[in-house]
C-alpha cells in the first residue's frame, strides 16, 4: 500500500512543481485576502460625514459640535442654514447624519432643564448608522457630564445618566475593542475553507474529466490509497495557508497568540479533515469542473456565512442556527479566536474540537463511499 | 481457435448491462485465448464500450460473470487487474508530466520493478518511435502519439490480457501501422487482446470477430468463417454514377442488399449465374450502357450490413 501511496505523492508534487504559477496562485490571493480583510474589514467607523445646522450659535452649541469634531469619528461636510439644506445633504450623500441644534440648547442647560438634540441618520447602511448612533451616545455623555463637572470614562457604553449608577465597564481579552483582533483570526479560518474546499474538488474532478481517474482506477490502487494521495497534498496546502496567514496576523497587525500552539495544531489538522472531506464529497457529484464550480460556489458561502466569521449565530433564525451545526467553520472560529486571543485550551475547546472531528470522520466516510458509486 | 484450447485468458458468460430501460449489453458470450486478438465489431451504440468497461472492472455488470485468467473479476477485482490492461478510447495522459514521468508512474501503479520498467519501456518506446520524445510534455503530444504513450502505459506492466476501445479511432495511418505491429508482437507472446473498433478494415486484422449490434451477439466466428456465412454472392459494378446505378438495382427480384463503395457499388444477389445476365439487361435498358459485373470477395462490412439487413427484415 505504501508504494502506491508515495508514487501517487510523487505524481502530485511533480504536477504541482511542474505548474509555474500553482505556488503563485496558492499565495499571492491569500496575501492579498488576509490585507484586505485585515484593513478593510472592521465594524469601527471613522469619519462619518455628517451636517450640521446650529440654530443655537452659542457658545454650549459650539462646544458641542467641537466634542463631535474632537473624536475624529465625525467629519463636518456642510454648516447648513436650512433645514432643508439638511435634508438634500443626506438625500445626495453628501452626508450621512445630521446634528440639528435646536434655537435656546444653551438656554435649556444653563437653567438645568432637559435641552433636546435632534439627530438624523441614514438609515440606508443601519450598521454604520447603528455604530454611529452608540458614538452619539458616548459623545453626549461626556458632553453632559462635562457640563456638570464630572469626567465619565470615555468608553463608557451607552448614554447613563448622569446621577444614580455609575457604570464601570471592562473588557477582557481585546482591551482595545479591537475588530481586527476579531475578524483575523476568523480570517485565517475563513479563506482555508475557501482554498482547500475548491482545490480538492477540482483536482478529483479533473482526473475524472481528463479520463486519468479511470486508468487509475483499473490499476491495482485502492479508492481509499487514490484518496488519501489526492488529500495529503492539499492538507499540507491547508496547513501552509493556516501558517501563512496567522504569522501575517501575527506580525503585521500584531494579533496577540496567547495560546498552545499545539491546540491550534490539533484545531486545524481536524477543521483541514472536515474540509477536505467537504471537497471529496462536492466532487463525487460533479462529472465536470463546471458543475464543481457551480457547486462549490453554491456551498462554500452559506458555510462561510452561517460561521460566526462576522455574523453571531446566536442572532440567526433557529432552522440556520441549526444549519450551523454541520458546518466546520463554525467550531473552528470558536477554536481559533479562543486561542489567539483567550488561551483557553481543551478543557475549553474540547466539544468544538469534537464537533470537528465527527464532521471529518462523516465527510470522509460518506465520500469514500459515494466516491466509490461515483465511478461507474 | 487458435492457441491451446485448455488455456482461456477470458471467459465471459451470460453478460448483461441496462442504463435505465435501455439494454445496453444482452447476454453477452465468448472467450478469449492467449495469442488472439478478439474484435468486437459494431456501430456506435452497439454496446462494445460498455462490454470493455465491465470486462476492466469499471463498470459492474447487472448479470453474468466475467474471468480473466481464472479470476473472477467482480470477486477478485485486485487480481483480475494485475493481469489485465484497459485502453479506453481516451487513455488518461497526465499532460503536465513528460511521456518518461507517465510511462514511471503507471509501472509504479502496478508495482513493476525497476530493472524490467525500464528495459520494458526502452523497448516500447522504440517500437512506437516515440523514443525522441521522452522529455516531451505529454499534452504537447499529437494524437496519434497520446495514443501510443497510453499504449505504452497499458503495456508497461505486462499484462495477460489487453483491453483496448477503438485504439486507433482519430489516429494517423503511420501511428496506426506502428500500433499494430506492437499489437502483432504482443500476440506471439501469448497475451490475448479484446479490441473494438468502428474500422471494418480494423476488424479484418484480428483473429477472431463479435459481430455486436444493439447489445447482443450476432456472429462470433474468424473473420474468413463470417465471410462465408453470408447468405448470398456478392458482385461488384464499377460505375462512373454509382448511386444512381444502386437506385436502379435496389429492390429488383433476386437482389437481396446493396452497399455503396466509392466508385462501385456491391449488389448482393441469391444465384449469381440467373441475375448478373438480368442486371446486365435491366441496366442496358436504364441507358447505363454493359456495366461490368464481377463476382467480388466479400468484406466484413457487406456481412455486417447483410446480417444487420436480415434482421431487420425479420
Amino acid at each position: 500500500m505504501f508504494e502506491r501511496l508515495s508514487v501517487m505523492l510523487m505524481k502530485e508534487f511533480l504536477e504541482l512543481k511542474r505548474d509555474r504559477w500553482a505556488m503563485f496562485r496558492l499565495i499571492v490571493p491569500l496575501i492579498i485576502q488576509v490585507l484586505v480583510f485585515g484593513y478593510a474589514a472592521t465594524f469601527t467607523v471613522y469619519h462619518v460625514p455628517t451636517a450640521i445646522l446650529d440654530l443655537d450659535q452659542s457658545q454650549a452649541s459650539r462646544n458641542l459640535i467641537s466634542h463631535f469634531v474632537a473624536t475624529g469619528r465625525f467629519d463636518v461636510v456642510d454648516v447648513a442654514t436650512t433645514q432643508n439644506a439638511l435634508t438634500r445633504d443626506i438625500d445626495h450623500d453628501q452626508a450621512v447624519l445630521a446634528i440639528v441644534i435646536h434655537a435656546g440648547f444653551n438656554q435649556d442647560l444653563e437653567n438645568g432643564r432637559r435641552a433636546p438634540l435632534q439627530v438624523i441618520v441614514d438609515g440606508t447602511n443601519s450598521n454604520t448608522a447603528l455604530i454611529a448612533l452608540g458614538y452619539i451616545n458616548q459623545i453626549i455623555a461626556q458632553f453632559s457630564a462635562d457640563q456638570s463637572g464630572h469626567a465619565a470614562p470615555f468608553r463608557a457604553g451607552p448614554a447613563m445618566p448622569v446621577t444614580g449608577i455609575s457604570l464601570q465597564t471592562r473588557t477582557w481579552f481585546n482591551e482595545g475593542l479591537d475588530d481586527r483582533w476579531f475578524f483575523i483570526p476568523g480570517v485565517i479560518g475563513t479563506l482555508t475553507l475557501l482554498q482547500v474546499v475548491s482545490l480538492t474538488a477540482f483536482a478529483i474532478v479533473r482526473e475524472r474529466e481528463v479520463g486519468t481517474l479511470e486508468q487509475i482506477m483499473v490499476s491495482p490502487i485502492r479508492p481509499f490509497e487514490f484518496i488519501l494521495g489526492k488529500t495529503i497534498p492539499f492538507f499540507l496546502i491547508g496547513l501552509g495557508d493556516i501558517a501563512l496567514v496567522s504569522a501575517i496576523g501575527i506580525l503585521w497587525f500584531h494579533i496577540p497568540f496567547v495560546g498552545s500552539f499545539w491546540v491550534m495544531l490539533l484545531g486545524a489538522s481536524l477543521f483541514l479533515l472536515a474540509v477536505l472531506g467537504m471537497g471529496l464529497l462536492l466532487s463525487t457529484f460533479s462529472r465536470t469542473q463546471q458543475q464543481a464550480f457551480a457547486l462549490n460556489f453554491f456551498f462554500v458561502n452559506p458555510f462561510f456565512i452561517l460561521s460566526g466569521f462576522a455574523f453571531p449565530i446566536a442572532a440567526m433564525p433557529t432552522f440556520l442556527q441549526w444549519f450551523t451545526v454541520i458546518n466546520p467553520l463554525r467550531y473552528f472560529l470558536v477554536v481559533i479566536r479562543a486561542v489567539f486571543l483567550k488561551g483557553v485550551g481543551l478543557a475549553v475547546l474540547w466539544p468544538d474540537l469534537a464537533m470537528m472531528a465527527l464532521l471529518a470522520f462523516l465527510m470522509l466516510t460518506i465520500s469514500v463511499l459515494r466516491f466509490r458509486k461515483s465511478l461507474d | 481457435m487458435s492457441g491451446n484450447p485448455i488455456e482461456v485468458a477470458v471467459r465471459v458468460q451470460g453478460l448483461s448491462k441496462n442504463f435505465g430501460t435501455v439494454q445496453a449489453v444482452r447476454n453477452v458470450n465468448f472467450s478469449v485465448s492467449p495469442g488472439d486478438i478478439f474484435g468486437l465489431v459494431g456501430p456506435d451504440g452497439a454496446g462494445k464500450t460498455t462490454i470493455m468497461r465491465m470486462l476492466a472492472g469499471v463498470l459492474s455488470p447487472d448479470a453474468g460473470s466475467i474471468a480473466v485468467d481464472g479470476v473472477d473479476v467482480s470477486a477478485n477485482p485486485e487480481q483480475a487487474k494485475l493481469r489485465l490492461s484497459y485502453m479506453p478510447q481516451r487513455f488518461g495522459l497526465y499532460e503536465d508530466l513528460t511521456v518518461a514521468e507517465n510511462i514511471f508512474f503507471y509501472g509504479e501503479l502496478f508495482s513493476v520493478p525497476r530493472t524490467e520498467r525500464i528495459a520494458r519501456s526502452k523497448e516500447l518506446l522504440e517500437a512506437a518511435g516515440l523514443q525522441a520524445f521522452r522529455r516531451r510534455l505529454a499534452g504537447q503530444l499529437s494524437g496519434g502519439m497520446k495514443q501510443k504513450l497510453g499504449l505504452i502505459c497499458a503495456l508497461i506492466h505486462t499484462p495477460q490480457v489487453l483491453l483496448l476501445d477503438e485504439p486507433t479511432t482519430g489516429v494517423d495511418p503511420v501511428s496506426r501501422r506502428d500500433f499494430w505491429a506492437i499489437l502483432y508482437d504482443l500476440r506471439e507472446r501469448g497475451v490475448a487482446i479484446v479490441l473494438s473498433t468502428a474500422y471494418m478494415d480494423e476488424a479484418e486484422r484480428c483473429t477472431r470477430l463479435a459481430l455486436l449490434h444493439t447489445g447482443e451477439i450476432r456472429l462470433c466466428d474468424t473473420p474468413a468463417r463470417i465471410k462465408e456465412a453470408m447468405p448470398g454472392t456478392l458482385l461488384a459494378i464499377s460505375s462512373a454514377h454509382p448511386r444512381f446505378l444502386r437506385e436502379i438495382i435496389a429492390g429488383k427480384p433476386g437482389v437481396l442488399g446493396t452497399l455503396l463503395m466509392g466508385d462501385r457499388i456491391h449488389v448482393r444477389v441469391d444465384d449469381p449465374a440467373r441475375r448478373i445476365p438480368e442486371l446486365q439487361i435491366l441496366l442496358a435498358d436504364q441507358g447505363v450502357g454493359i456495366a461490368d459485373i464481377v463476382r467480388a470477395e466479400p468484406g466484413i462490412e457487406d456481412v455486417f450490413v447483410a446480417l444487420l439487413g436480415q434482421g431487420n427484415k425479420s
